[in-house]
């Protein structure tokens, strides 16, 4: 679809990662595998079922820590498996510990309660800070952590700020909301009004939810969705929720996409729409995207380069054509009848 | 004949069709000004409630001046099933130990107001306090706690809510053990003294504080913060591949629930006067648990109108049927304790709430969709695996 | 380094170690009282741990159970027994000890069926927080049940078993704790060997790993989950008739406690770990006896409350027990 010349491996990649493994005891998921989204590019992954696929997503999307291997996004090192992870609990407790022992001192010298009771409410506030950077997660703790050589993955949060949107193989909507609403919620991230904003209902508050309201119907409107705003996400039809999905992803405004089985359950007409809006939203918006994808129409159809998995591992990387001709795939995954 | 017949539809149509516009514009009213809506609402509760319990039989139960005195104690618990609905309705955590907090909102207000220490702090800025004191605890105990799945916070809590009035009748160099620090000071606004003989002051104060707080949790509702609570509630996973920080997002409603009950604490203080360890029992968080879950979870007023009743039973309905069966001599009904039985009935209410109508009530609307989703649909989508146990 | 034997050895060691260094610190009175409070712990714990780790439910009645129990072997021994003392025939003794132990197990395993039928099962699928609502209810009730039948003050269990001693270590151990050692341990070792290996226990364990992929292998679920609660309950009921006859009195807010500090020591194991939540029952009553020791007996609450949360903040995955969801 389009010109693959145009994404050439190495330049430019906005995630990167790099011999992933992840075992679940001791069975591995995925073994040392490289990957590799360049700026731009609609990357698709595909394997047989159980191939470790989505595996790898929730590794990307920091849903689960690697057991070696790292992924690198937009330069950032943001996924690897933790490195003292034991530090960090001791590093909350610690400035509080410190002054706790400075207020058992303070007591027995100067037997004063007051100068007793200003330490404890000391150690207090240290640890609800600590306890509190610890979750906030602010520059500072980063750098702290970092300096301290702890280093934990970010959290699915975190990669959605970094840029990265994600929708799931068994789509999760907050089946109970709104569409509109679920579209609001990842517009999380974009949004400033804080509870004390909320509470004396400020207008920059009012001001900002009427923008968010707007800006959530332009979502729903890019992917084909106007005017089912006030749709809860349950009763819509299935192809309707995987759309509201992307939607959901979309207003997070992410630089990178993971879309796992975008296609999966839709009918012909609606996987072309689907595809349709993928390669929209990578034109218009310069979105890239990683697709997990089960339809070989779609795979070859879209992608500018494909990455196979088998039993874990990449078997083989390239361009659709390359792939399709690749030995390997056809005995591993093509092969197959009714993969 | 027929004429007049129908001439009289038409008036009377349009007579409906008159009532129905006054009454949504009323409805487009009080939804676009909410916030005065609920404070002409609870105005008008305020004034009728104190008239009502003049007609019989409500009349011969006891004194106007005992019901106002009971209907301000009752706003304790509605601002403490206000608050712990936070926790439980909008974030759909589990909080077994909320007394704790309404504890330490009350012991801050004892220990900042009373002769035992010396200090003489207003009970103005104690509310305020005794607010952060309470939330300051609340990220104490939810920030380790919530980084781990939900269910821990339940027992956490339930620890807590048990440790607390333990520390505060063991450390008695500090709280005076199980006597309770007596003596608090009342409030008093512009030079006007609070008395114990007049109950009406502590009533209106009351009321207030209901209808701020009200209109700010409904703000809080319909806020972002609102939707990531309701988010979270749904499916955590994809709340946090959403953006929202889902740790940050629990502990904000754990810590603002413990807040609202260190407010219900400062203000228990200053009208009993008396704070002590026993006032604060695992009986209390049950019985906001309860109002809770009866009221229905999610729904403000709903919860509201749950404490009021089942705190209006529990004090005044028992107690009545027990006077009342003794005053008729009725042979085995007279001799039942009713008040002893008022936990056993709460845990069976319970159980046959979460089971018949778990929605409560006076549902939510949406409370009631989530809650009753296991009958409808789910069976086909098997949970998702992967998830967060990784 | 790593053999098979050092593999059987190394806890053995540990273990004894750990014993030595118990009795050093506590004395051998206080050491007597730290293994039958564990064993009482260790077995509620069990329970909390086992269903835990099928359903992930925080079984909030566990400990009530426990209590219901104590209150169980109180009434078979004073009421169809009639017993009042100490009975100093053995064969007569061990009959009587079977008999209440076997019918309070059995009824209580019975009980914890019916609790999950009728409290839980219904609710397998709602939102998380409605079965932990109801599993508070179900505590709530049994609770004041048991308040309304046998009244708000301690009640004494009759002391059937002679409170005989022997000198050991320059300390006086009575046979009883001994002999509850025994029948706690055996219990424990009984349920591993159950749970690893009978057709039952393999079923209890798939299902535990994955319920999905148990069901499809053909393993009736609700049939599993029903002999787990049956198990759990059957144990915390093993557990409550240890305190009748071990500490001679029981009381209805017992289980609240218990079940608190019979948690602690399953999270301290690592929650879904048969294991640890026997080796954190011990720790657990290690905790509370040597703060009695110390003289602290009345922060021994707080010290194990202390302890739960260090362990989430520190190590929330427990002793023996594999990482869990921390990162959500």
């Amino acid at each position: 679809m389009s010109d693959p010349s145009s994404v050439v491996p190495g330049a430019d990649a906005i995630l990167h990662a790099r011999k992933v493994t992840k075992a679940f005891g001791g069975l591995v998921a995925v073994k040392e595998v490289d990957l590799e989204i360049p700026r731009g590019a609609i990357i698709s992954l595909i394997g047989p079922n159980g191939a470790g696929k989505t595996t790898l997503f929730n590794v990307i999307a920091g849903i689960l820590d690697p057991t070696s291997g790292a992924v690198e996004f937009q330069g950032n090192r943001v996924v690897a498996r933790p490195v003292r992870a034991w530090l960090e609990p001791v590093i909350w407790t610690l400035p509080a510990f410190l002054v706790g022992i400075l207020a058992v001192i303070v007591n027995q010298v100067t037997a004063s309660a007051a100068a007793a009771a200003l330490t404890v409410l000391a150690a207090i506030f240290l640890l609800v800070v600590m306890l509190l950077a610890a979750i906030v997660r602010p520059r500072w703790y980063l750098d702290l952590l970092l300096r301290a050589g702890v280093f934990r993955s970010a959290r699915p949060n975190d990669m959605v700020k970094a840029g990265i949107g994600r929708t799931f193989q068994n789509i999760r909507l907050f089946a109970n909301m709104t569409a509109l609403e679920n579209v609001q919620v990842g517009m999380h991230l974009k949004l400033r009004a804080n509870a004390a904003d909320a509470l004396f209902s400020t207008p920059r508050a009012r001001a900002e939810e009427k923008a968010a309201e707007t800006r959530a119907r332009h979502f729903l409107e890019v992917v084909g969705l106007k005017g089912h705003g006030g749709e809860l996400a349950k009763n819509l039809p299935y192809g309707d929720q995987r759309r509201l999905e992307v939607a959901r992803a979309l207003a997070s405004e992410p630089a990178l996409m993971l879309l796992d089985e975008p296609t999966a359950g839709m009918n012909p007409r609606e996987t072309l729409e689907m595809t349709q809006l993928i390669d929209r939203l990578r034109h218009d918006l310069g979105i890239s995207f990683l697709l997990i994808e089960h339809d070989m129409k779609v795979v070859m159809g879209i992608s500018d380069r494909v990455t196979v998995l088998d039993h874990g591992e990449r078997i083989a990387e390239g361009t659709p054509d390359e792939v399709r001709a690749d030995p390997r795939v056809i005995e591993a995954y093509l092969g197959k009848p009714a993969a | 004949m027929n004429g007049a017949g129908s001439r009289l539809r038409d008036f009377a149509s349009a007579g409906r069709a008159g009532l129905n516009r006054i009454s949504s514009r009323l409805r487009d009213l009080a939804s676009s000004h909410r916030s005065i809506a609920i404070m002409v609402g609870w105005a008008v509760i305020a004034t009728l409630l104190p008239l009502l319990v003049l007609i019989p039989p409500l009349s011969t139960f006891q004194q106007q001046k005992l019901w106002i005195d009971g209907f301000a104690n009752a706003g304790v618990f509605i601002l403490l099933a206000m608050g712990l609905n936070v926790v439980v309705g909008l974030a759909g955590l589990l909080d077994l130990g909320y007394a704790a907090f309404f504890a330490i909102g009350a012991y801050a207000y004892g220990l900042g107001a009373s002769p035992f220490t010396g200090l003489a702090i207003p009970f103005w800025p104690m509310l305020l306090v005794g607010a952060v004191v309470a939330a300051t605890f609340g990220i104490l105990l939810g920030a380790p706690t919530l980084r781990l799945r939900g269910d821990y916070l339940a027992i956490v809590t339930l620890g807590f809510g048990e440790i607390v009035p333990a520390v505060f009748l063991n450390a008695d160099k500090y709280t005076n053990g199980t006597n309770g620090i007596g003596g608090v000071l009342k409030p008093e606004l512009l030079g006007f003294r609070f008395t114990l003989g007049n109950p009406l002051p502590y009533y209106i104060a009351m009321v207030v504080v209901l209808a701020l707080t009200m209109v700010f949790l409904y703000r809080l509702q319909d806020s972002r913060l609102g939707r990531a609570w309701m988010a979270v509630r749904e499916d955590e996973l994809a709340a946090a591949s959403s953006g929202v920080n889902t740790v940050t997002t629990k502990l904000l409603a754990f810590a603002l629930g413990a807040s609202t009950a260190g407010l219900a604490g400062v203000f228990t203080a200053a009208k009993l006067t008396l704070v002590s360890p026993d006032q604060f029992s695992f009986a209390v968080s049950f019985t906001v648990l309860a109002m809770v879950v009866l009221g229905g979870m999610g729904n403000i007023w709903g919860v509201a109108v749950g404490a009021f009743v089942i705190y209006t039973i529990q004090s005044v309905l028992l107690k009545q049927l027990n006077q009342f069966f003794q005053t008729i001599n009725l042979p085995v009904l007279k001799d039942i304790d009713f008040v002893q039985y008022q936990f056993l009935l709460y845990g069976l209410a319970l159980v046959a709430m979460m089971l018949l109508r778990p929605e409560g009530l006076f549902p939510s609307s949406r409370r009631k969709r989530e809650l009753h989703e296991a009958s409808e649909e789910v069976a086909d989508v098997p949970p998702p695996t992967e998830a967060l146990d990784g | 380094m790593r053999s098979p034997v050092w593999r059987v050895v190394r806890p053995v060691v540990t273990i004894v170690l750990a014993n030595v260094i118990a009795w050093l610190l506590l004395g051998t009175q206080q050491f007597a009282n730290f293994l039958t409070l564990g064993s009482i712990y260790a077995l509620i714990a069990l329970g909390y741990t086992m269903v835990y780790g099928i359903i992930e439910l925080i079984n909030f009645a566990h400990g009530d159970v426990f209590m219901v129990g104590s209150f169980l072997a109180l009434w078979i021994l004073t009421v169809p027994l009639g017993m009042t003392g100490a009975l100093r025939d053995p064969p007569t003794l061990i009959v009587v000890l079977a008999v209440v132990m076997a019918a309070t197990m059995a009824v209580m395993g019975a009980l914890g069926v019916f609790i999950e039928r009728f409290a839980y099962r219904p609710l397998r699928h709602a939102p998380r927080l409605a079965p932990l609502i109801t599993a508070i209810g179900v505590s709530f009730i049994l609770q004041n049940v048991v308040y309304t039948l046998f009244g708000p003050s301690p009640r004494n269990v009759p002391q059937v078993f002679p409170l005989d001693r022997f000198d050991l270590l320059g300390g006086k151990i009575s046979y009883l704790s001994v002999f509850m050692l025994v029948v706690a341990l055996g219990l424990m070792v009984a349920l591993q060997l159950f749970v690893g290996r009978t057709r039952l226990g393999r079923a209890m364990r798939s299902t535990a790993q994955d319920r999905e992929a148990a069901e499809l292998m053909g393993v009736d679920i609700n049939q599993t989950i029903a002999i787990t609660f049956f198990l759990a309950a059957a144990l915390a009921g093993s557990a409550g008739v240890i305190q009748g006859l071990y500490f001679g009195s029981t009381k209805f807010d017992l289980g609240f406690f218990a079940g608190l500090k019979a948690f602690t020591a399953a999270v301290l194991g690592g929650i879904g770990n048969t294991t640890g939540a026997a080796i954190g029952g011990f720790v657990i009553a290690f905790i509370e006896v040597f703060a009695t020791v110390l003289g602290y007996s009345r922060w021994s609450e707080v010290a194990v409350f202390t302890v739960l949360i260090l362990v989430l903040v520190f190590r929330p995955s427990g002793l023996l027990g594999q990482q869990l969801g921390e990162r959500t």
